[in-house]
């Protein structure tokens, strides 16, 4: 176990060294001279001149490179010139909320991509089966800001039921929370709940060809023991290796489900960063969320060589 | 002696496309998928009104008589503009599959073939995987500039590192069989034991990963420019139109959902097309049993 978590930390260390090279070399490619695009059409030379300084852009590259990795390791990612403070302090403000969505969408995720999934599985070939699979396809076919305007014009315009935006921190207002972020939410989980269903459709039915699930039922164990306790609990296994990718996919989808919901989250953050030509942010920010992803993948391996012992013996 | 070596082949790619077209997913992706590359390689002609030409007398004009999808809020035909979205949709996701195809091949090859290549390929591999997608996108469509070209550069990049490994793992796997040690044996150079040996067999989940490619490009591209750093408005991209259509949603909510309903057919259509070939080029990795 202790050497599976050093290999995984290991493996770790290249990825994230060429992760903040990409990141380091990002402003720098911007075609022309970065400090003028960043500054702006409206900026007089003297601006520029400045911001260039400021960025440390009028130093060599090699010199620039040494002070970013010197930086890094101070914890120092930059500092937004939009927001006036350090990456890092943004970030910090920002990411709970993209969490709490990620969670939140995470819990529909698995509700209905597993539900969906057993149903399937249980009534292969039939008109349930092929409905669940269906709704499935309808899932990973639904672009989310496209499913999050529904659901605004539905719900938030016609129907009145929910706000169509606004943010009430869950430290604040649990149950608001609860609400504001509902639709948020569902339209990010959708995509992920149909993935998880297809997969978790042909994990069940890949155990439940097993000799020893026909050994439970032979011995006369009721069907919900037989499903529940012996098909599922090594069905959800290969399910935990889909679980880095889907959280992937949910930091991904909230960009857009922040900026459609004005939820003042990662994505939004990083957006508008965008917008606004704050590359500084852009180059902080995307390290630390992937550095973020980088760290749920190492921890998802472990669970599943917790859960797995055969993977622990490879 | 070429005849004997080509009858064989042929007939198996003729029992393949039967399987094909006996196949319901496929055929009813094929079906999705067809209408709308039909109705964007058709749009000079099906269209008549230019699709950034403004009439304010007509603005928000429902779906229905004279404007079939109706007008958005600058009395734009949505008709028009979203036909042309499809073209664009199209030519992003082909060329974003073309590069894919190329490259993802070329590095995918390169990395399982050569040992020597593999970590160093594998690593910048894993590091561009490891960004999440549309954010890449985005940091890499700002720094290039919006526009069109740069949209197909940036998904490129975002998915070229996941084509290359799939083609890697099949190479890899291949690399090792005794018809490829006895070509070795035989004298093949590398070039012509990839080109004829290996990559030919590497083919089948190399298509359907591109068929599922097509989507998620198509997808990400309404996705960047909805949020505004795709191609410039006033292209008419699907993204684009919904983007400016959320200011509208109480008295126009069509000028949002013709351009969704549009992108979800085409994605729909595509995964079933990938879940059709899927099923048959590559039955190992069958989901629907």
């Amino acid at each position: 176990m202790i050497r599976l978590a050093t290999r995984s930390l290991l493996s770790a260390i290249p990825v994230l060294l060429i992760v903040s090279l990409i990141s380091f070399g990002l402003m720098r490619l911007i075609p022309g001279d970065p400090a003028a695009a960043i500054a702006g059409i409206s900026a007089t030379p003297a601006q520029i001149a400045q911001l260039r300084q400021d960025l440390g852009l009028d130093e060599p590259l090699l010199f620039q490179l040494l002070q970013y990795y010197k930086g890094l390791f101070q914890g120092d990612f930059g500092r937004s010139l939009l927001l006036g403070k350090g990456v890092l302090a943004a970030t910090a403000e920002r990411l709970p909320v993209t969490i709490g969505l990620s969670l939140y969408a995470m819990i529909f995720t698995l509700i209905i991509g597993i539900g969906c999934g057993i149903i399937a599985a249980l009534r292969q070939n039939s008109w349930v089966d092929q409905a669940a699979m269906m709704f499935a396809m309808i899932g990973i076919s639904v672009p989310n800001f496209f499913l999050g305007l529904l659901m605004i014009i539905l719900f938030a315009v016609k129907l009145g039921w929910l706000p169509s935006g606004g943010y009430i921190p869950f430290t604040e207002n649990p149950w608001g929370w609860l609400q504001s972020t509902a639709m948020p939410a569902f339209s990010l989980a959708l995509l992920q709940a149909g993935l998880l269903a297809r997969i978790t459709r042909s994990s069940m039915l890949e155990v439940l060809r097993q000799d020893y699930i026909r050994t439970a039922r032979a011995k006369g164990l009721p069907g919900r023991v037989v499903i529940f306790k012996h098909a599922l609990s090594n069905a959800l296994i290969p399910i935990v290796t889909v679980v880095g990718i889907i959280v992937s996919l949910l930091l991904s989808g909230a960009v857009v489900t922040e900026s459609l919901f004005s939820l003042p989250g990662m994505g939004l953050l990083l957006t508008q960063a965008v917008l606004n030509r704050d590359y500084p942010m852009v180059q902080g920010g995307l390290l630390l969320v992937t550095g973020f992803l980088v760290a749920v993948n190492i921890a998802v391996d472990m669970l599943y060589a917790v859960l797995d012992p055969r993977v622990r013996y490879d | 002696m070429i005849e004997a070596e080509d009858i064989p082949e042929r007939r198996e790619h003729r029992a393949t496309l039967r399987r094909l077209l006996r196949h319901r997913l496929f055929v009813s992706g094929l079906f999705l998928f067809g209408i709308v590359a039909v109705v964007a390689a058709l749009a000079p002609f099906i269209t008549d009104v230019d699709p950034n030409r403004l009439s304010m007398r007509n603005k928000f004009l429902a779906p229905g008589g004279n404007w079939v999808f109706g007008t958005d809020g600058f009395g734009r035909s949505l008709w028009s503009r979203v036909v042309w979205g499809a073209q664009l949709s199209m030519i992003i996701g082909a060329s974003v599959v073309a590069l894919n195809a190329i490259f993802g091949t070329l590095i995918g090859a390169a990395a399982g073939y050569f040992r020597r290549l593999d970590t160093m390929l594998m690593r910048v591999n894993d590091a561009l995987m490891a960004f999440p997608a549309i954010l890449l996108a985005i940091a890499v469509t700002s720094v290039l500039g919006p526009s069109t070209l740069n949209v197909i550069l940036a998904l490129s990049i975002v998915y070229i590192p996941r084509t290359a490994r799939i083609v890697r793992s099949s190479v890899i796997v291949l690399r090792e069989m005794e018809y490829v040690q006895a070509a070795v044996a035989a004298g093949a150079g590398h070039w012509r034991i990839l080109r004829h040996h290996i990559l030919p067999n590497a083919m089948a989940p190399m298509i359907v990963q591109l068929s599922f490619l097509f989507a998620y490009a198509v997808l990400s591209e309404a996705t960047l420019s909805f949020l505004g750093v795709g191609a410039v408005p006033p292209t008419p991209t699907w993204g684009n139109i919904m983007s400016e259509g959320r200011d509208f949603m109480r008295e126009a909510p069509w000028i949002i959902t013709i351009p969704g309903i549009a992108l979800m057919v085409t994605v729909m259509g595509l995964n079933l097309l990938g879940d059709g070939l899927r099923d048959v080029l590559d039955p190992r990795l069958r989901i629907q049993q």
